[in-house]
């Protein structure tokens, strides 16, 4: 009888490893698709100077044959094949088009996908959907391909300030193509935050009449979004960039994040737990997404949200390739297809981000997907310049802070525990 | 012809065979070394191996400037952990609720398992068994997720509290200890289960017959008899929850050693920081398995 309950015992333990191993992957990664920072110094990308002289490696400047297959690092949501939402798959008709077989890996952080696609010396994976603090750690490394721009037919239509931002083109050479943006916005309930809020600092108020409501996203890399309030808050400190920062301007951001803490109920790092926290009134103040916003409007929950006075951190990310992939011509396809209006309209709905290709617009005013709406992209501000130039793009932050300073800038690993003493 | 032809190879083949066999039957020792072999290799490569290299990595560290790491032995993550307070309220909010979550367990379990063993009938014992193991057929992050619904601010609990005029825990460490006494309690059913069933029913017809009451019996034969059995359902209970760090980001705000150690393998790639930190609980485990052992909990598995 013993025995038997044993291995009853044993087998209960088997069942729960499964479970846990499977629960690992789904709940883990911090954050889905945006987790990954981009870097695109705001403004300026549209003065991106187009060509100067290519220094460098020679951009491949034809798309042959291809070779039936592919293999692609991607962040969750950015290549579907119509599992979640039949309408959504962009697989399948790449498929039949070019011939190439698609295979995908998801990646949760940006380190991940660094390591992935170096795996092998970047032969295992043709490419991937690169963050702008991951893009520039490959280009710097020589693991892109350089490629010229002109052999996408669909590139002229990319939006201008995405066409060579500092993210995927360096000294003039592009690395890769832009793939869509979006900015973390602030969202309320209109229930209960009856006064619609225009600045960050209902979310830092340690006096917050919301206490216990407030929300906050749960990653090292929040500590911008208080940096950049605190570049308007506390000018005396000199934030120029909230991802580059000195251990004083460092210390007074991890400051009012502590207060903060005091009057946050949850942190949200998966975008699907805020949504709940939204729905069921345990969240009603905090920053969170495009896409959260769209689905929630869409539940008719009674939420508004908005881009406050001081902007806000934001991602943009681009597709690009291994300088050592295995099936280069079935990678470039890709990227042309990536960027075509049509597909554009599908990872913009699906995602809820602005598509890259400003020609998606006119398709989704048109005839919107499931997910889509008239007025999608003016909802994402998809070709406002103005917008943009508010939205510092998430990056990495490094010992280098890039200006005169030099190397008096902390990096992620501080920032990583300096969030762990922000949670306590 | 083609038997003849398949005959000597196959002749062979048997006679190979046949003088394995009746060597290894000559070497019993041999025959166990070979049967052990592939299951201690994985033991020994894949479990004490990546033990091994966990703790030389917490001995290197991050170069801030490079983000590579450094490959030369140096305590400055054992110092960062020692001389930063977050980290110690970290450690030991998680083994205190890992240590509160057991001690739940253990008084929930006891009187099912009893009841389980002695007392219901065999069709009601079957049923009850299918009760404990039911909730383990469903995925954990259901469960999980099924107690973020129960507790959040609209959720169940706080409507029935509400009706006496009271609020539930909400999102903190409350929370957590609600959630993992609830997933991991099947786990200290089982072996207490086990050990109760395993006492002779003998000895309590003899501790009665010396005209102890049943809460003495209990107390001074059934317990102390069962105890190796709690002891080794407090190892799962208590060794599970100190390694999780899913049902902390769940329901909660805080974090637990796990959560520390998963955001700094993540972007931050500081690899060699999460060891240091997780020697912690590996520690921790050490020293209650040499407890448990103690306690003769190895016994009674």
């Amino acid at each position: 009888m013993t025995r038997r309950f044993l291995s009853l015992a044993a087998a209960a333990m088997l069942i729960a490893a499964a479970c846990q191993a499977q629960a690992t992957p789904t709940v883990g990664p911090t954050a889905t698709p945006t987790a990954p920072p981009a870097a695109t110094p705001t403004a300026p990308p549209a003065t991106a100077t187009p060509e100067p002289t290519p220094a460098g490696p020679t951009p491949i400047a034809s798309i042959g044959a291809g070779e039936g297959e592919l293999n692609i690092i991607i962040w969750p949501g950015y290549a579907e094949e119509g599992l979640n939402e039949p309408a959504y798959d962009w697989i399948h008709p790449f498929e039949t088009e070019t011939g190439c077989q698609v295979t995908t890996k998801e990646a949760a952080t940006s380190d991940e996908m660094v390591q992935l696609l170096r795996q092998g010396g970047g032969t295992v994976y043709d490419g991937l959907s690169a963050s702008g603090d991951a893009s520039n750690r490959l280009i710097e490394g020589g693991d892109l391909a350089a490629v010229d721009p002109s052999i996408f037919p669909d590139f002229n239509d990319i939006w201008p300030p995405l066409q060579s931002p500092a993210h995927n083109t360096v000294d003039g050479v592009h690395y890769g193509v832009s793939h869509g943006w979006g900015a973390n916005l602030l969202m309320w309930n209109t229930d209960v935050v009856t006064t619609a809020p225009d600045s960050w600092s209902v979310v830092f108020d340690a006096n917050s009449p919301y206490k216990g409501k407030v929300t906050a996203y749960d990653s090292p890399i929040y500590i911008a979004d208080a940096a950049l309030y605190l570049s308007f808050a506390r000018p005396d400190l000199g934030i120029t960039d909230p991802y580059e920062l000195t251990q004083a301007q460092l210390d007074a951001s991890v400051e009012i994040l502590k207060d903060q803490k005091t009057v946050v109920g949850k942190y949200w790092s998966y975008y699907g737990d805020q949504i709940t926290d939204f729905e069921n009134g345990d969240s009603v103040l905090g920053t969170t997404w495009p896409y959260q916003v769209t689905v929630l409007k869409g539940e008719e929950v009674p939420i508004e949200a908005g881009l406050p006075r001081e902007g806000a951190t934001g991602w943009a990310d681009s597709w690009m390739m291994s300088a050592n992939a295995k099936h280069p011509n079935c990678m470039l396809m890709w990227m042309a297809w990536m960027i075509t209006p049509e597909t554009q309209q599908q990872v913009a709905e699906y995602f809820g981000e602005a598509p890259a290709n400003i020609k998606a617009c006119d398709l989704i005013e048109t005839s919107p997907g499931p997910w889509g709406y008239q007025g999608f992209c003016a909802d994402q501000h998809a070709s406002d310049p103005d917008y943009a130039a508010r939205i510092k793009f998430w990056k990495t932050p490094s010992t280098d802070c890039g200006d005169a300073r030099g190397k008096t800038c902390t990096d992620y690993s501080v920032w990583t525990q300096k969030w762990a003493e922000i949670k306590g | 012809m083609s038997a003849a032809t398949s005959a000597g190879p196959g002749g062979t083949l048997t006679g190979l065979r046949r003088g394995v066999a009746s060597a290894l039957h000559r070497r019993p020792r041999l025959q166990l070394g070979l049967l052990l072999t592939p299951p201690l290799a994985w033991l020994g490569v894949i479990y004490l191996g990546s033990l091994a290299v966990l703790f030389l990595s917490a001995f290197w560290r991050l170069d801030p400037d490079t983000t590579q790491i450094v490959q030369e032995p140096s305590l400055v993550n054992f110092e960062t952990l020692a001389n930063t307070e977050v980290y110690r309220v970290i450690a030991l909010r998680t083994i205190g609720i890992a240590a509160a979550v057991t001690i739940t367990d253990a008084a929930l379990a006891f009187p099912l398992a009893y009841y389980m063993a002695r007392v219901a009938s065999p069709r009601v014992r079957n049923l009850l068994f299918i009760a404990v193991l039911m909730p383990l057929w469903s995925s954990y992050l259901v469960r999980v997720y099924s107690w973020r619904i129960i507790l959040s601010e609209e959720g169940p609990l706080n409507w029935l509290l509400g009706l006496v005029g009271l609020s539930g825990p909400g999102f903190g460490e409350i929370s957590i200890w609600l959630v993992f006494s609830y997933i991991w309690l099947p786990y200290m059913i089982l072996p207490v289960y086990a050990g109760l069933e395993r006492i002779p029913a003998s000895l309590l017809e003899a501790s009665g017959d010396l005209g102890a009451h049943g809460l003495t019996t209990l107390r001074r034969v059934v317990v102390p008899l069962a105890f190796p059995a709690i002891v080794a359902g407090s190892i799962f209970t208590f060794s599970l929850t100190l390694g999780d760090y899913i049902t902390p980001q769940l329901v909660s705000s805080t974090q637990f050693i796990g959560n520390v150690v998963y955001s700094n393998v993540g972007v931050a790639g500081n690899l060699p920081f999460a060891a240091a930190f997780a020697t912690v609980p590996v520690m921790v485990m050490a020293v209650y398995l040499i407890g448990a052992r103690r306690l003769g909990a190895f016994e009674a598995l």
